[in-house]
């Protein structure tokens, strides 16, 4: 597809946009949105249920000279359109002035092909279904000590979007995204244990059911009899998914709205030293693999390309329209939306992690003696993203004579995320995507000091 | 009780659904709407508005259920959802029983949100920001938002049942930064329930306070210790330990997928007989409250835990119907885009008998987590973290310093076992619990409460 493809979002935005001004706003944007998904849990070697549902929304955005407000429903009929937007005049009046909220004027907008996969449509309900059971089939066959899958689910969704304002944005596109995973049960001395098991893709034939099942199998097992760690600094290995979660959180904290208000540990510190030069980080809401790719951001606005960590130095911020016209600089296309419901506000798209040459088992050598970090919990109350200081849940392998050993749980590790980034001193060469902490590109890293809790 | 459809249509809508046969058929109706505001760097920001509506069916068979969500009410959309829930069955016609509409009384509201003019919540914001930044010079970043939210809902389903229920939350929150120096860290506190604006009517402004207080508290803490010793965990929102500890692991479907640590542990004795617990979907008002869950069966007090020993776990329809039990009323759904799931209400440790006091006295030396930022919990294999929002060190039987950056870790069964006190100062929080991707109100609540042995994670070595 080399034309962005025209969806009949786009009449409703635009009538969404005249609404908003017949209502008294003097500017106004639509964002229309179509998400058609299905998904398919399975458990004991039976569909355990089977969803499938589209839904269709608008938010509208209205300005009342510098103030903003917004609406959001899904009647999408000309009585419903006139109504939203007037509910959208109404909530800018309840707003206070801020002379930076402003639409974005237009902008060139590059048409980004392969965002969608034909085998989303083609493949029945019966075939991913399969697909899901044969994901759980791996899992059971992978050892012998895998006890069960608690669930094994596949989900595709098709989305479409529309975007028009009365700047003259009006672009649409659409793409698809699908993946599966599944939680294996263990069972050994000490109890049960579980692993997780995912693979990404535009379509489920992108989608490699046995490497799924054989990856969560692989996990719950090797976590078998696994011990408490002693308290302790050491080394540490983050795997890819440890990895994309740290990733997420730098780059939450690297959004221009945290960092102009003060709530971030990144702000003001613009071209300093904040990590190692074996740590490089950027953004890429164009990256073909992503999945959060698309020509534009929430806002209208070209997604691109933007170097966050290089060099051990901190080259720059995401910015929003908004948080850019308070800098006087340029959005970097980093408004993101979840969905018809949400204001557009700065978010990572595909984050990526640059690869560094050693293979993972070079890192473990590397490491000498510490913890090989394969799972994390408690992100969302154990790190404080105004500050950086962090202290969560964490399980994996001992390292011991520069090799895997022993397996560990119920331990912490703790820290602050800029003397973790500086601390970092080999990334891996094995890069994978990863759907924690956004969508992330990242290969292992090695830290060379974190605070372990444990007995 | 206001119908979104008919009961006719909805008769009609059920009998597609069973069209080519299985043995249950719902349909979900809702409209849904909301308010939210937030007020950052003294400004009213983010004022949105939003109104949805649409249906949810779901067709049961053997052991798969089918499942279809609509925008809109319109009867030949439903009738659309019902043929796709049912496009992938084969058997032949199943007849629903006919409908009986049964009267629920929803939760008391008493002054509606949507009546209240939106430049009157936007002074309540304006207040919590005044309140908060007064506490004094160093609170440097001040936040606070407001939200209300309306669902209606009726429900049918195949067994004859056509009822409904008209809920309506609000909910108000404070986030305060204070920096010293280079030393930054932050407080939060939060004021929710199922009631309108009358919840507001007291003194919102307090939460706003208690924000700042804690964030002004910590500039003085220092780096949290590292290492197993008692713990004392705060009242309130301290209960949503019981949540991630006990209440998930109780939950029908972790159970049935031998997914829980309390898996044949009904009937024994899992804590000290000084525990009772609940699961209580009537509480008054209670921001986990509702008349009925989203399956249309009343909400009960369920009690899980007597005197230390397990007696109950959380049931809905499908996974009571598997046991033979009635449903506890714990089927819950994020919206008509979502299937119900066992899932909490307000789940609490009733109130024991000792002081906050006497229990903090007789600790040598230990950790006071007076409350959390949340948790999670992995039901299969029992572990669990909490991360600690305002916590103390407990030296010689007295509170001294705060610490900044502690996570309190374990596992279930040991952690529960381990309760060796509980506070008669019993009170509730409001707290939103995820689970499938689903987002749902939950009250957490107790009393204080100590685990006589936990691990501390921080920096402190």
């Amino acid at each position: 597809m080399s034309e962005l493809p025209s969806v009949e979002l786009s009449p409703a935005a635009a009538r969404a946009v005249e609404a908003a001004l017949a209502a008294g706003a003097s500017a106004a944007e639509a964002y229309a949105g179509r998400d058609t998904g299905r998904e398919v849990r399975v458990h004991g070697g039976e569909v355990e249920s089977l969803t499938a549902a589209t839904q269709t929304g608008i938010g509208i955005r209205a300005w009342d000279g510098h103030r903003v407000g917004y609406a959001y429903g899904t009647d999408l009929s000309e009585a419903g359109v006139v109504a939203l937007a007037a509910r959208a005049a109404e909530m800018a009046a309840v707003a206070d002035e801020d002379e930076f909220a402003a639409p974005p004027a237009p902008a060139e907008i590059e048409a980004l092909p392969g965002l969608d996969s034909p085998s989303v449509a083609e493949w029945s309900a019966g075939r991913v279904a399969e697909l899901a059971l044969a994901v759980e089939r791996a899992a059971l066959a992978a050892d012998s000590r895998v006890a069960g899958v608690e669930t094994a689910v596949y989900a595709d969704s098709t989305e479409q979007v529309a975007i028009a304002s009365s700047t003259g944005i009006a672009a649409s596109y659409e793409s698809s995204n699908c993946f599966a995973y599944l939680q294996a049960l263990a069972e050994g001395e000490g109890g049960r244990e579980t692993g997780l098991g995912f693979g990404l893709g535009r379509g489920p034939e992108d989608l490699d059911p046995e490497a799924i099942g054989a990856e969560g199998a692989e996990r719950a097992v090797a976590m078998i009899g696994a011990g408490k760690p002693a308290s302790r600094s050491c080394p540490v290995v983050l795997d890819p998914t440890v990895a994309a979660s740290f990733a997420g959180l730098i780059g939450g904290a690297l959004s221009a709205r945290a960092v102009q208000r003060g709530r971030s540990p990144f702000a003001g510190r613009l071209g300093e030293e904040i990590a190692s030069t074996s740590f490089a980080l950027h953004d890429d809401g164009r990256d073909p693999a992503g999945a959060a790719s698309a020509p534009f951001d929430g806002e209208g606005v070209p997604r691109r390309r933007t170097a966050l960590v290089e060099g051990g130095a901190l080259r720059g911020y995401l910015y929003d329209t908004y948080t850019a016209n308070r800098e006087r600089t340029a959005s970097t296309g980093s408004a993101a939306r979840s969905g018809y419901r949400s204001l557009p506000s700065v978010s990572t798209s595909n984050l990526i992690v640059a690869a560094g040459e050693l293979s993972t088992e070079d890192l473990l050598a590397e490491a000498g003696d510490g913890v090989f970090v394969t799972d994390v919990a408690g992100l969302h109350s154990g790190v404080n993203p105004v500050t950086g200081v962090f202290s969560v849940g964490a399980s994996g392998r001992a390292i011991r004579d520069g090799a895997l050993a022993e397996p560990l749980r119920e331990f912490t590790i703790a820290g602050e995320l800029v003397a973790m980034l500086r601390a970092v001193v080999a990334a891996g060469s094995e890069t994978r995507w990863v759907p924690f902490g956004g969508s992330v590109s990242t290969p292992p890293l090695l830290v060379s000091e974190l605070a372990i809790s444990g007995t | 009780m206001s119908e979104l459809l008919d009961q006719e249509v909805a008769a009609r809508v059920l009998s597609r659904a069973l069209a080519n046969g299985g043995r249950f058929a719902e349909v979900f109706a809702e409209r849904r709407g909301g308010l939210t505001m937030a007020i950052d760097e003294s400004r009213i920001e983010s004022v949105q508005a939003g109104a949805e509506e649409g249906a949810g069916v779901r067709v049961v068979d053997g052991a798969t259920t089918y499942f279809a969500h609509v925008d809109g009410l319109e009867p030949a959309e439903l009738e659309r959802a019902a043929d796709e829930a049912a496009s992938a069955l084969r058997s032949g016609r199943t007849e629903p029983r006919p409908l009986t509409a049964r009267t629920v009384v929803p939760v008391p509201i008493a002054v509606a949100p949507e009546g209240v003019p939106a430049a009157r919540k936007a002074e309540l914001l304006r207040e919590l920001d005044q309140r908060g930044r007064d506490m004094g010079a160093e609170v440097a970043q001040f936040t606070a938002s407001y939200a209300e939210a309306r669902r209606v809902v009726t429900i049918a389903n195949s067994d004859g049942l056509f009822t409904g229920d008209d809920r309506t939350r609000t909910r108000i929150g404070a986030q305060a930064v204070a920096r010293r120096g280079d030393k930054v860290e932050t407080g939060a506190e939060t004021l929710g329930a199922h009631r309108g604006f009358e919840l507001l009517e007291d003194d919102p402004g307090l939460i706003a306070e208690q924000a700042a207080r804690k964030a002004l508290t910590l500039l003085d803490a220092r780096p949290a210790p590292s290492g197993t010793m008692p713990v004392v965990v705060g009242g309130g929102f301290g209960g949503v330990l019981f949540h991630e500890m006990t209440g998930h692991g109780l939950e029908i479907d972790h159970i049935h997928k031998g997914a829980s640590v309390y898996i044949g542990k009904l009937g024994e004795q899992v804590a000290q007989p000084l525990l009772n617990a609940y699961d209580d979907g009537r509480l008054p008002n209670e921001w986990g409250s509702d008349a009925i869950d989203d399956e249309g069966q009343p909400t009960q007090q369920t009690k899980v835990i007597e005197d230390g020993r397990l007696i109950s776990y959380l049931y809905d329809h499908l996974g009571a119907e598997r046991d033979g039990v009635a449903s506890t009323g714990n089927g819950r759904r994020e919206s008509f885009r979502h299937l119900p799931l066992p899932r909490m209400t307000n789940t609490y440790i009733a109130p024991g008998e000792t002081t906050p006091e006497a229990m903090i006295a007789a600790v040598k030396n230990g950790f006071y987590a007076v409350s959390f930022g949340g948790g999670q919990v992995d039901p299969a294999t029992g572990d669990f973290v909490f991360g600690v929002s305002e916590g103390y060190l407990i030296e010689d039987g007295r509170v001294t310093s705060p610490c900044t950056g502690a996570t309190l870790i374990g596992n279930c069964l040991d952690a529960l076992a381990a309760i060796d006190a509980v506070g008669d100062d019993f009170f509730m929080k409001t707290g939103i619990c995820g689970k499938g991707g689903q987002k749902v109100p939950v009250g957490t609540g107790q009393g204080h409460v100590r685990v006589g042995k936990m691990t501390v994670g921080g920096t402190q070595l």
